[in-house]
């Protein structure tokens, strides 16, 4: 150990480790008992609506829930078939 | 009406009961006639902290049973005016408190009191739940550590969901405790730091309780620490009461003592 060392603040100690792996943790945990368990209703009852209108499958349709620490952002992809096949569901 | 304040905090042994019994006699110090009820039935530890063990007749699940009125079972504190205890019992019955109770035994205490303090158990299970169900508002005990910060959020998450303020869609003040925090530690990188815990569970922060032996010394008489006009946690406790009703003072962050050259030489190489 040099001499300089001991007037050094050690720096990088495990609680930026600790504080990095929380992040991450909570994140997920917050979103899975927070709302995911309505998520598979939501695409069910989503994918019914969308129906009325347009020939979807079950598969075209994705609902996804992604949360961090200020906000949660609830995303829904939908992929509609070609225009031609469109028109013809009608 | 009184104000029901749960402290909890998920993860056992975080200061829960410490915080309880010096925030219960706070209050009642600035002239608020209060009571601090044990929820944690089975092993029971508000009379000790409070030193009023011996004068345990009838407790908190007497009085829900019927076996005794509440005026028997509420013990007067002898140093602090205005300040009463409500023991729970050693039953190791898990069905002793029931929400109906709970609520029943709030019913009569609420327009004899201006502030009710809930000791709640560790864990998320009954004790827990019923302790923090009729809160008007909760202080959240963390340590800064990841276990404890991990617990405090899901109590976090529960106190916005499954209370009785959150079913009727009100708003459920909570306020974040640090406790026994450890400046030195915190220095030395070991140890989260306020702003961390304070960033990662985003609730108001109501104080900064330091480690220090005095909370076991007074513990070890039976006396709340906040009495203890020397100790830092006693007077970090004062300050975390008087914003607890609405003072806006600085909060003041335990710092690391100075330490001499040979002492961190000798810290160094130990
Ligand atoms: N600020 C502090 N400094 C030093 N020791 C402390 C401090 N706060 C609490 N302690 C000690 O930590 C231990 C646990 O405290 P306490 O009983 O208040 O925790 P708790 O959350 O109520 O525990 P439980 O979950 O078992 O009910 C006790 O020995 C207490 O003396
Ligand atoms: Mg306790």
């Amino acid at each position: 150990m040099s001499l300089l060392s001991l007037f050094r603040r050690p720096t990088g100690g495990t609680a930026t480790a600790a504080r990095e792996r929380l992040q991450i943790l909570l994140a997920h945990e917050r979103a899975s008992l927070s709302g995911a368990d309505f998520l598979p209703q939501l695409q069910r009852e989503l994918l019914d609506v969308i129906r009325k209108y347009v020939q979807v499958d079950d598969e075209r349709v994705q609902v996804k829930l992604d949360s961090d620490q200020n906000f949660s952002v609830l995303e829904v992809n939908i992929e509609l078939p070609a225009a031609s096949e469109h028109r013809s569901a009608r | 009406m009184a104000k029901i304040i749960v402290v909890t905090s998920g993860k056992g042994g975080v200061g829960k009961t410490t915080t309880s019994a010096a925030i219960a006699t706070g209050l009642a110090l600035r002239g608020f006639k209060t009571v601090v009820i044990d929820f944690d039935v089975g092993l029971r530890n508000v009379d000790l902290i409070m030193g009023c063990e011996r004068r345990v007749v009838f407790d908190f699940i007497n009085v829900i049973n019927g076996d005794a009125n509440l005026h028997q079972a509420l013990i007067k504190d002898k140093r602090v005016e205005q300040l009463f205890i409500l023991a729970t019992s050693q039953t190791r019955d898990k069905d002793a408190l029931t929400q109906d109770g709970v609520g029943r035994v709030f019913a009569e205490l609420g327009p004899q009191f201006d502030y009710i303090v809930c000791d709640s158990p560790a864990g998320i299970e009954r004790g827990a739940h019923l302790a923090m169900y009729f809160a008007d508002e909760a202080v959240v005990v963390a340590n800064a550590e990841v276990s404890s910060v991990r617990d405090a959020d899901r109590m976090i998450g529960l106190l916005t969901s499954k209370s009785l303020h959150a079913e009727q869609g009100q708003p459920m003040p909570q306020h974040l405790l640090l406790t026994r925090y450890d400046a030195e530690r915190v220095e030395r990188g070991e140890m989260l730091k306020v702003e961390d815990v304070q960033d990662i569970l985003a609730v108001p922060l109501l104080g900064v309780i330091p480690e220090c032996p005095s909370v076991l010394q007074a513990s070890n008489v039976g006396m709340p620490v906040i009495l203890d006009e020397k100790s830092p946690a006693g007077r970090a406790y004062r300050e975390a009461v008087g914003r607890l009703l609405g003072e806006e003072t600085e909060i003041s962050i335990p710092r690391a003592g100075k330490r001499g050259f040979i002492d961190r030489l000798l810290r160094r190489t130990a």
